[in-house]
């Protein structure tokens, strides 16, 4: 049996406020499997702090944060679901 | 012996951090739940203006819910809240916030989370008498009773001034180890966070809803009336924290940037609005709501010069995009300060 393809999804969460660009990964993160992976593009500073702290209380992994003048990356890997 | 399950609403604020702590002690598995209406204080303003970029940037119920090794489920209720806000079965409090009809939604919000998910009762963080409006003793049941609660809403914090709940009858929770809290004091919630070791909370300044701002809510008041519809969308009241709001007359309205984050966040709504800039001198960004009258038009660039680098220059060229004509350059004096009606300022 061929192991399940990893997916790399991207969410465009530029321009909102927090908390929705948590509540976008929330939503998004429910769709993905173990070991996929999530790329949220944002803008409010706001995630710098509260994308890895909603990743460490739902145990998921923050790969890398980078930050530019105008936006901010963060990669996140899916660990197991639950909730 | 079964596991039992409790869903705790969390604000950031430290009375439900208390409430959790408390069930968390007596090996109940609490996850929290928290929820955003669009008028949440939490960090917007921060997020936008430059000066505040240096803030402290976070969300205060997804720190507590790190303290307590806790999940938070987030949840988005903007649509499902208007109907509170809008129609408020109790009324409002001091300003437009319907303290109570919201609380009785997030509970019966949190009712419906606890059913899907399997959970055996609600926490909340309230203390009898503590708010005037939403934390009386005989609103208590009423909000039990219509969220549909009912007697499986535990209040840690001041249950031992209420009748024994569900949880407590069942022995899920030894109620001898829940408190007797009430009133305004805090020196008790002070006094029981020092003995869990708990000596970092936020302390919110002002509550953590616009709708308890007299200032906010005034400018969604005056949205309404100049619509002539209490409906709105979430940039709507997203766009009332924003910039500073001039209405000179009942056809138009202003908001203006006051610093670069803001005209950088307005920048992100021109094409929505008609809008004007100062083309010959430094100076903000505004979005005009209203009509586009030839007179009116001019009395907003007018304005729109007086708050910018040009305030002083006999004239300035401000730029107006309506969207529906070729964008044009007018030049016009700025607008004396004197000739702004205090009334004019929502």
């Amino acid at each position: 049996m061929q192991p399940p393809l990893i997916q790399d999804m991207t969410l465009d969460a530029r321009r909102l406020l927090c908390p929705l660009p948590v509540i976008r990964v929330q939503k998004a993160i429910q769709q993905l499997q173990t070991d996929d992976t999530l790329t949220v593009l944002a803008t409010d500073p706001g995630v710098l702090y509260d994308i890895p702290a909603w990743c460490r209380i739902h145990g998921h992994t923050v790969l890398t944060i980078e930050q530019t003048k105008q936006e901010i990356h963060i990669k996140i890997r899916v660990n197991s679901l639950s909730l | 012996m079964k596991q039992r399950k409790a869903i705790a609403l969390i604000s950031g604020g430290l009375d439900s951090m208390l409430a959790t702590k408390a069930i968390l002690e007596q090996g109940i598995h609490v996850e929290g739940i928290n929820f955003f209406t669009g008028f949440c204080v939490e960090g917007h303003t921060h997020a936008i203006r430059q000066q505040d970029q240096k803030k402290q940037k976070r969300n205060n119920a997804l720190w507590v819910a790190e303290q307590l090794g806790i999940k938070l489920h987030i949840i988005d209720i903007v649509e499902e809240y208007k109907d509170v806000v809008i129609n408020p079965k109790y009324g409002y409090g001091a300003h437009l916030n319907p303290c109570l009809d919201c609380k009785i939604f997030m509970v019966g919000q949190a009712k419906q989370w606890m059913d899907t998910n399997q959970f055996d009762f609600i926490i909340t963080g309230e203390v009898i008498g503590q708010r005037p409006k939403s934390q009386r003793k005989s609103v208590l049941p009423i909000i039990a009773e219509e969220s549909g609660a009912e007697d499986r809403l535990l209040r840690p914090l001041c249950a031992l001034n209420l009748m024994p709940t569900l949880p407590e009858r069942e022995g899920w929770v030894n109620r001898s180890k829940l408190f007797k809290f009430s009133g305004r004091n805090r020196k008790p919630q002070m006094a029981l966070a020092e003995s869990y070791g708990i000596n970092k909370y936020a302390q919110p300044a002002g509550g953590c809803c616009f709708l308890t701002n007299e200032h906010y809510a005034s400018k969604l008041q005056d949205l309404w009336t100049h619509r002539g519809t209490k409906e709105y969308e979430l940039d709507d009241i997203v766009l009332l924290k924003i910039g500073r709001h001039l209405r000179p007359n009942d056809r138009f309205k202003l908001i203006i940037g006051r610093e670069e984050g803001e005209n950088n966040y307005l920048e992100g709504y021109c094409h929505r609005f008609t809008h004007l800039r100062s083309f010959s001198h430094t100076g903000p960004v505004a979005l005009y709501d209203g009509d586009n009258g030839a007179e009116d038009l001019l009395l907003a660039a007018q304005i729109v010069a007086r708050f910018g680098g040009g305030q002083f220059a006999e004239t300035v060229c401000i730029e107006i995009n309506t969207h529906v004509d070729e964008k044009r350059i007018v030049e016009v004096a700025p607008i004396k300060a004197e000739n702004i009606a205090e009334h004019w300022y929502i």
